[in-house]
């Protein structure tokens, strides 16, 4: 049992604040991803859960036990670093072996659990090697192990896949989730990479500045994302953002593109007349034939097939440039003149000024809350 | 690989001799006369075809020194082991003190860390005779004149402050979250000095020890004020080469053979360590 409670942790370097109040709960059993571009926070409150930094204030709870001023080899963690951090004049298995030989193991035991930890991670053929001879993967998964071998009830990894190239973090986002269900450990996992934090968080938070901005599922997060930053660093290619002025008629409320009205579906109320700024994500865009009510008019500038999809850059009317994402295989304009509608329901409402989005009923309600 | 021409690696060779040459003749020229008399050293012009004895190295083993004036003893063997006994026992000592106090220093930036580091770092920059008129008196009054421990403790002066500055580098040198995972893992902070730390830093450990070797085992100001001809290493004691019936430069060279070797065969053994200690001591510190 090894929930995770973080109480107002604030962390200072020199003047620098890098954690401003911070306050996390994760559940037992929960993976939860801390998601953020550098210098956010999240190394630093990693470590404050680790133990090897003393925040300035605040209390950290692991499993309900105020661990805030108990060293980090009492704390029962298992953690894996971004560099991988291996003891360079050990061989493999006698790293993996260190959390083991600190709880005074037999040796048998120390053999068995090292050895069946790396076959899990298919490193058991070089566990003589030193990591100087290991290639960038295998470092990464005896670095792994070793954070998995003594079975902590609470992992920290700290973007393990950061150092490792494309086609081994792709296995490896595939085989984490279930790696780390199998475990039943409580995970907080740091990622700068969205697909990595969609594919294995059970949430996400995403912090920028030492502060949490938004916390949810990865699936809130992508369609209800707490303002542009989020919505920008969440979807590949980026989600188009324009800026524009929703008005309402008799329909609704509507945001101008090119001329052409596009009804929104949403609480929309408090934009109009606003400046606001509208994100579309390019797989909410297709390309629909003339004269269809809502086509607005574009150039194809540019195409680019990848595998599972096809991007292609278009020009508005007004000289915007927009992406559209389809799956490959299905029809679409390559050059030339073309037509896109925007379908209303999945269009996200942005204010112009702060950043935030608009019309989410959570920050409505928190604006409300502000303002009372 | 990089393509050198013919002419390049000749001029290359010729200039690589030439330094080689400047610096290897004193001490070719010193092992020369260790094997000659004072009569052969002192004809002009110098040659270099002469019969070899080895009465210079008998002289110095048997301790006694034939001069035209009569024999008169030396201690040269008890210097050459003064300077042993010394030498190892001051780098020891420092090694000891100097190695946790780099690694807490290295670690732990606590207030007025950095003016305690470079405190000790300015004993070097004292000249030492400065120092040795009020440490003279001092060590009367405690006793320590002419005592082994009195001289191992002032070798401190020398060792430990080049100790703690090289050694700090490579503990410095080393990724603070390897430390980190070991701890992490469940050991304690002394666990990881010990199993983490050390070994890492080894290399510097033993590039520093033995530059603090060297520097210890060429000092001379020190013992020769301190200490007594019984506790005088042999920098001093090749002082006693200085008759009244003339220069011994015979005895002289044969002394300073002996003395450079050790230092020299430690150096030799240890070169790569100790090119690095220096080179990495000199960036990091």
């Amino acid at each position: 049992m090894a929930s995770l409670e973080l109480k107002n942790i604030v962390k200072r370097y020199k003047s620098q604040t890098v954690l401003d109040n911070l306050s996390l709960t994760v559940a037992d059993g929960e993976t939860l991803v801390l998601f953020g571009p550098s210098g956010a926070g999240k190394t630093v409150l990693l470590r404050l859960v680790a133990g090897v930094i003393d925040p300035d204030e605040g209390k950290i709870f692991i499993g309900g036990d105020d661990m805030t001023d108990v060293d980090a080899e009492f704390r029962g963690v298992g953690m894996a670093f971004q560099n991988f951090a291996l003891f360079p004049h050990m061989s493999a298995f006698d790293n993996i072996a260190t959390p083991l030989e600190a709880k005074r193991s037999s040796q048998g035991a120390i053999k068995a659990g090292v050895e069946s930890v790396a076959k899990l991670l298919k490193i058991a053929h070089v566990l003589s090697h030193k990591p100087r001879a290991l290639s960038n993967g295998q470092k990464q998964r005896t670095a792994l192990a070793r954070a998995l071998v003594g079975s902590p009830p609470l992992l920290l990894l700290d973007d393990p896949l950061r150092n490792v190239d494309a086609k081994l973090r792709f296995e490896m986002r595939l085989e984490l989730p279930r790696l780390l269900a199998d475990r039943g450990a409580t995970v907080v996992y740091v990622t700068q990479d969205y697909k990595e934090a969609m594919a294995l968080g059970d949430r996400i938070a995403v912090m920028s500045q030492g502060v949490i901005r938004q916390l949810g599922t990865p699936e809130q997060i992508y369609r209800e994302p707490a303002n542009i930053e989020i919505a920008r660093l969440f979807g590949d290619p980026t989600i188009n953002l324009l800026d524009v002025k929703p008005a309402r008629d008799t329909r609704g409320i509507y945001v101008g593109l090119s001329n052409v009205q596009v009804h929104l579906a949403g609480a929309y109320e408090t934009a109009v007349g606003r400046d606001c700024v509208i994100g579309l994500r390019p797989e909410a865009l297709s390309f629909v034939e003339e004269g269809i009510p809502g086509a607005i008019p574009v150039t194809v500038e540019a195409e680019t097939p990848l595998n599972e999809k096809i991007v292609t850059l278009v020009r508005t009317v007004r000289g915007r440039e927009i992406l559209v994402s389809r799956p490959a295989g299905t029809l679409g304009r390559s050059e030339g003149k073309a037509h896109i509608a925007v379908d209303g329901k999945s269009a996200l409402l942005f204010d112009h000024a702060s950043g935030d989005r608009i019309g989410s009923k959570n920050v409505v309600a928190l604006r409300n809350g502000e303002a009372a | 690989m990089e393509h050198t021409s013919l002419l390049e690696r000749i001029l290359r060779g010729i200039a690589l001799t030439l330094v080689v040459i400047f610096f290897m003749f004193p001490i070719v020229w010193i092992f020369m006369m260790s094997f000659q008399t004072n009569e052969t050293i002192l004809r002009i012009p110098p040659q270099l075809i002469f019969e070899p004895t080895l009465a210079n190295y008998t002289a110095l083993i048997t301790g006694k020194l034939m001069t035209a004036a009569g024999t008169l003893d030396i201690a040269f063997m008890r210097n050459l082991g003064n300077s042993v006994f010394l030498s190892v026992t001051s780098v020891a000592v420092s090694l000891l003190l100097g190695v946790p106090a780099a690694y807490a220093f290295a670690r732990h930036k606590f207030r007025g860390s950095e003016d305690i580091a470079f405190t000790l770092l300015s004993f070097k920059f004292a000249p030492a005779l400065l120092v040795l008129l009020p440490l003279t008196l001092y060590f009367q009054k405690l006793g320590l004149a002419n005592t082994y421990i009195g001289l191992i403790w002032v070798y401190q002066l020398i060792c430990l402050p080049l100790i703690l500055w090289i050694v700090r580098g490579y503990f410095e040198d080393i990724p603070a979250d390897i430390e980190y995972a070991y701890r992490i893992g469940g050991h304690s902070w002394f666990a990881t000095f010990r199993k983490i730390a050390l070994p890492l830093a080894g290399p510097g450990i033993a590039a520093a020890g033995l530059l603090a070797f060297i520097f210890a085992w060429n000092n001379f100001v020190f013992a020769l004020v301190l200490a007594s001809a019984d506790k005088q290493p042999v920098t001093v004691g090749a002082l006693a080469f200085i008759t009244s019936s003339g220069i011994q430069y015979g005895q002289i060279s044969a002394a300073i053979v002996l003395s450079i070797t050790p230092t020299l065969a430690l150096a030799l053994y240890a070169q790569r360590y100790l090119v690095e200690g220096l080179s990495l001591g000199a960036v990091k510190g």
